[in-house]
């Protein structure tokens, strides 16, 4: 076993290319104004196709959290924060919280995006409590 | 939407159910073969009579053709032989089918068995691996989250909105070990306080170990026929008076709403073709796979308002000698769960009660019962009203 890393569909390659750059891309439908997560072919709202990308502001607050005790494999040491986040912009997505103390943590709190190597390929988004809330955690 | 196919006119003839906890004799198709026979047994039939075969698949040794693959290990070739998964919903929506294909005049008499073995036929990492791949492969299973962990997510969200606290979920732990210590083949028995709960082992913060459904072995079958060929067989038949679902999104970080499920629409639908309410029913047998889960559905179900499922169920009205007995075999938290097939023993345990063959747990004047089911973390739902007539 190894951690899972995503394999992106020609479709979800640019939100993949966009967290390799440090960017947190979402897309927007211009047929209906809805920004989705995660990426698609068809806007969940309204079904058009007529989707582009946008830069997200990588700022959101904590919509739920879990500190996970024991890890699903030996490639995950626990323990460590499994998280929903709900994204300026509308969107709610899974990630990690990374160095935050767990009895720090809150729902409604604010985080901003971050990245980190999955593998030599992949980057994905992770978030950190917004530097105001950080306190003294490494 | 309602289901008018189930609307009291099919009826549920004969059940089985394997041994269960730890079975580490018999694999998971031999579990589901002997369920099959059992249950035609019992309704007083042999696979001459029945000519429908609904089955799941198993996590701990799939086969391409399941239904089939059982079918043929008993040189039966039922008229309709078909394998479905909706996870841990599979239960009730296959019975569901049952009556719909029955109604279409697919079949006259069938057979829907489930068994799995994640305790015996899978090592601990396999099982834990295998049900955490319900996750997202892009979005959610990069991260680590376990299955507790999905729950714990709902659970958090709960707490935060509602104010419901550790001790409320854990509530539902202990009323479900307190009627597994009256039922023989549990796999857990020995009584838990609520201090047991909240002094167990972390999982994932809130959820410790006795949050949790076991993982076991073990199988269950029912047999589904419409009612006006019901009568003769040994035992009262059992009438499904009602049935609904609730399809809300397949991976947690798509659902619109944390603390409310689907439940609600599939407990309305059911509700609305049986024409009872909350109120009627005498025994619940709800899906247990953690203990936010039963908390959110008794809200979701109509027991109680939405966010006072933590006040409901730690009022000890679940207990035994409450007025709403729930889970009264022990649940998947303390009875049986094998993964999908979870549901079958609320099942067999609610037929078993209707039918008054509960022998020292019996309850008197069980005439309604609601069974839940669910698959996914929380994601689609059914709910399936039972009667019996006196």
């Amino acid at each position: 076993m190894a951690k899972p890393v995503p394999q992106p569909t020609p479709t979800e390659q640019p939100f993949y290319d966009a967290c390799a750059r440090g960017e947190l891309a979402l897309q927007h439908c211009q047929n209906c104004g809805h920004r989705l997560f995660y990426p698609r072919t068809h806007c969940d709202q309204c079904h058009s196709t007529d989707l582009v990308w946008r830069t997200a502001s990588g700022a959101g607050r904590i919509a739920s959290y879990t500190v996970v005790r024991r890890g699903v494999s030996a490639d995950f040491e626990a323990p460590y924060i499994v998280a929903l986040i709900d994204l300026e912009e509308g969107p709610r997505m899974m990630s990690q919280i990374i160095e935050a103390d767990p009895e720090a943590l809150a729902v409604g709190l604010s985080v901003t995006v971050d990245f980190a190597a999955w593998s030599e390929e992949i980057t994905l988004p992770v978030f950190r409590l917004h530097p105001a809330l950080a306190g003294d955690h490494p | 939407m309602t289901n008018m196919g189930l609307g009291g006119e099919f009826a549920l003839i004969g059940m089985a159910e394997s041994d269960v906890g730890i079975v580490p004799d018999k694999s998971p198709r031999e579990l589901c073969v002997q369920v099959t026979l059992d249950a035609v047994h019992d309704a007083g039939l042999t696979l001459k009579d029945v000519d429908g075969l609904i089955t799941c698949n198993a996590f701990a040794e799939p086969i391409m053709y399941h239904a089939e693959a059982v079918a043929e290990y008993l040189g039966w070739q039922p008229r309709h032989c078909v394998t479905v998964n909706t996870g841990g919903g599979t239960t009730f929506m296959a019975l569901n089918m049952a009556a719909a294909a029955i109604a279409a005049g697919m079949a006259d008499t069938i057979v829907v068995s489930m068994a799995d073995s994640l305790r015996s036929f899978m090592t601990r990492d396999q099982a834990m691996v295998v049900q955490s791949s319900s996750g997202h492969p892009h979005y959610e299973q990069p991260y680590g989250p376990t299955v507790p962990a999905y729950y714990a997510l709902i659970a958090r969200a709960h707490m935060d909105r509602y104010g419901t606290t550790e001790a409320q979920f854990a509530a539902g732990a202990v009323s479900c070990r307190a009627w597994a210590a009256q039922h023989p083949k549990a796999q857990k028995r020995d009584p838990i306080s609520l201090d047991d709960v909240l002094n167990s082992r972390a999982i994932a913060d809130p959820l410790k170990v006795l949050d949790c459904s076991l993982v076991s072995d073990g199988g269950a079958a029912v047999v589904i026929t419409r009612k006006d060929r019901a009568k003769d067989g040994p035992h009262k038949p059992i009438t499904l008076l009602g049935y609904g679902e609730g399809h809300a999104y397949e991976h947690i970080s798509q659902a619109k709403d944390l603390t409310t499920s689907a439940a609600v629409q599939s407990g309305r639908a059911a509700y609305a073709a049986s024409g009872l309410t909350p109120d009627d029913m005498d025994l619940l047998q709800l899906y247990d796979c953690f203990t936010p889960a039963l908390l959110i559905q008794i809200e979701d179900l109509g027991f109680c308002e939405k966010g006072e499922g933590g006040d409901w169920l730690a009022s000890g009205i679940t207990l035994p000698g409450g007025s709403k007995p729930l889970n009264t075999h022990g649940g998947m938290l303390s009875y049986c769960h094998p993964g999908n097939p979870g549901a079958m023993f609320g099942l067999t345990e609610a037929i078993t009660q209707m039918r008054g063959d509960a022998g020292e747990r019996q309850l008197s004047d069980i005439k309604t019962t609601l069974c839940h089911a669910q698959g996914g973390i929380m994601s689609s739902h059914a709910s399936l009203i039972l009667g019996v007539e006196s």
